[in-house]
């Protein structure tokens, strides 16, 4: 080579030696802004949230500002009721939703994957809930909700069904359904994109072998489809539980946390306390509360279900 | 008995199928649809005590009431700037973070990506107070930044193992034929790389701009004057002023709705091949 004069055979070398920054700094560099940014806005207020937890910080009530220990902690866990509702009513809305958000969500993925005329226009639309944000959710549903002209009361009147007008979101027996359906709208879609790109990672060949085989449409979705989206079933609803635990937009704008507090999740519990009567301390103390809650909950089910066992 | 078999597939096709999907799309349109006719009622037809599912005409006064009087007009170009600006860097952050973990290996890669992966379960409501403090300082409070570095951080890690599964779509051959042919870094990835990867550049881009145009909880704590609200934030508060006035409402949802849904309809194609090859994977 070296003998060589020719000039293919020498640039590379001399291009290589000319670069200013090695491919062993290269890759650093390129991913350096992302990681800045996210350590600046999301890690180091996370790190002060828990600094925060440990204060008395309220702008109603500033002269009492300063160190307050564990005490907003011990009031939470003792003085607090609305805490402890806030907690059971978390894990009702996060447990109804992911598991009726995965069975629908599958039934759709698996209708949208089987092959028909039209499909492409029909999976556009079926999935388009998914891009409505949580305050439009509130808006669409609030109008087919409304007692007087909504779309619910009226056509239940007419098919004889209901006899008079219901007050969906603010009626007891009502409220949390209308609420748990109007999340459900826009969370199936999710679902049914997540398992609908794994359905079409499945080789098809093996579907064909189990028809020789004589294998019914239900074995095939027993045996094959299913243990092919296992994976995606256990990264999908761990997300989604982490989702629904934090949602905050839709049930802040449609219920606010009503009736009596009994839509109030963690999280608008916490929204409430910090940012609309801004005692950041007790606030950032149930932020803690919550952050824990969740690294165990993830922790547990990323243990229990074995996710990841085959690659990490 | 040829006929037989066709006629039982006729009807197993009819309800396992097409039933299903006709329900599938009645539950999806109606919420739609329903908002669409209330926002051609006017306010007299809207409250009479008869429910009409049909506006009496296709008046369109809701929509420029709320365009000029309620500011949606204002709201809408807002949230459109801040979308379209945050966009632009998120593309770029995800190329960069896209191309490094794709074709180079070096240590820590792993991490970076469960890092990347770990955001996604960070409840924003959690780390607000703090933020407020670190934009504070930063003087972006009340200014259109504060949600385009927000956004940049929330949707950059999801788009880039979105975006490096379409550049690991483009084999590794072609930048080391480049490279051979003497051709420097900037240029692989000018000239070469960004061009093929254009169609994963418009689903990643729409995708986002999905995302940054939903984004609701930031808006709303760190934007305080009125002109400068992009439009969840706007509807949030016409909630409250215009609770009678549902048709201007309903119109100003329908203004709302169209962009991201018009996109959504364009890239979901390209979201389920992205996501089945395996960007979400590690």
């Amino acid at each position: 080579m070296k003998s060589s004069p020719g000039v293919l055979a020498t640039k590379p070398p001399v291009e290589k030696r000319g670069r200013r920054i090695s491919d062993k700094v290269f890759p650093y560099l390129l991913i350096a802004p992302t990681a800045i940014l996210i350590l600046l806005v999301m890690v180091y207020p996370i790190f002060r949230v828990f600094y925060l937890s440990f204060q008395n910080y309220d702008l109603t009530n500033p002269f009492m500002d300063g160190f307050a220990g564990i005490s907003n902690f011990v009031k939470l866990f003792t003085d607090d009721p609305l805490f402890f509702s806030s907690i059971g009513i978390t894990f009702k809305w996060v447990l109804l939703q992911v598991v009726f958000q995965l069975l629908l969500g599958l039934i759709v993925a698996l209708i949208l994957n089987a092959k028909f005329r039209g499909r492409g226009v029909v999976r556009a639309i079926s999935l388009v809930p998914w891009a409505v944000s949580g305050v439009l959710i509130t808006m669409l549903w609030s109008l087919m909700y409304d007692q007087n002209s909504g779309l619910f009361n009226d056509l239940l009147i007419r098919m004889g069904i209901l006899k008079g007008h219901i007050a969906w979101l603010a009626d007891n027996r009502t409220f949390f359904a209308a609420i748990i359906v109007a999340e459900l709208w826009r969370g199936i879609p999710f679902f049914a994109i997540t398992l609908l790109a794994s359905l079409q990672s499945i080789p098809e060949d093996i579907y064909e072998s189990s028809a020789i085989d004589g294998c019914g449409a239900v074995r095939n979705l027993i045996y094959i489809t299913l243990p092919f989206l296992k994976e995606s079933i256990i990264f999908a609803t761990l997300l989604r539980a982490i989702w629904e635990f934090n949602s905050i937009d839709m049930i802040f704008t449609m219920t606010n946390g009503g009736p009596m507090d009994q839509t109030t999740t963690l999280p608008i519990y916490m929204m409430k306390t910090a940012i609309i009567q801004g005692n950041y301390g007790y606030g950032s103390a149930i932020g803690v509360v919550s952050f824990l809650f969740l690294m165990l909950f993830a922790a547990l089910y990323i243990k229990i279900s074995g996710y990841g066992g085959e690659d990490a | 008995m040829k006929k037989k078999i066709r006629i039982k597939n006729i009807l197993a096709r009819t309800f396992l199928l097409y039933i299903p999907i006709a329900i599938i799309l009645t539950c999806v349109l109606i919420p739609f649809l329903w908002a669409l006719s209330t926002s051609f009622k006017t306010q007299q037809e809207f409250l009479s005590p008869t429910v009409r599912y049909l506006p009496n005409a296709l008046n369109f006064e809701n929509y420029s009431y709320v365009w000029q009087e309620s500011h949606f007009g204002t709201y809408f170009l807002n949230s459109l700037m801040v979308s379209g600006i945050s966009v632009v860097f998120i593309i770029i952050f995800c190329i960069c973070n896209a191309y490094s973990l794709s074709r180079y290996r070096f240590k820590g890669k792993k991490f970076f990506t469960m890092f990347l992966l770990g955001t996604q379960m960070m409840p924003v409501i959690l780390f607000i107070i703090p933020l407020f403090s670190v934009f504070k300082n930063m003087h972006l409070i009340d200014t259109p930044w504060a949600l385009i570095v927000f956004n940049i951080v929330l949707q950059t890690p999801f788009n880039t193992l979105l975006m490096r599964s379409f550049v690991n779509g483009i084999p590794k051959e072609i930048d080391e034929a480049a490279s051979i042919d003497g051709a420097g870094r900037a240029t692989i990835m000018f000239k070469i790389l960004i061009p093929m990867l254009l169609p994963g550049i418009v689903a990643v881009s729409a995708f986002a701009f999905i995302g940054c145009w939903n984004e609701f909880v930031v808006g709303f704590t760190m934007i305080q004057t009125n002109a400068k609200y992009t439009i969840p934030v706007g509807l949030k508060f016409m909630i409250g002023q215009y609770s009678v006035n549902y048709p201007a409402l309903a119109a100003g949802s329908i203004i709302a709705l169209i962009p991201p849904v018009i996109l959504f309809a364009f890239i979901q194609k390209h979201l389920i091949s992205g996501l089945s090859s395996g960007a979400v994977k590690g």
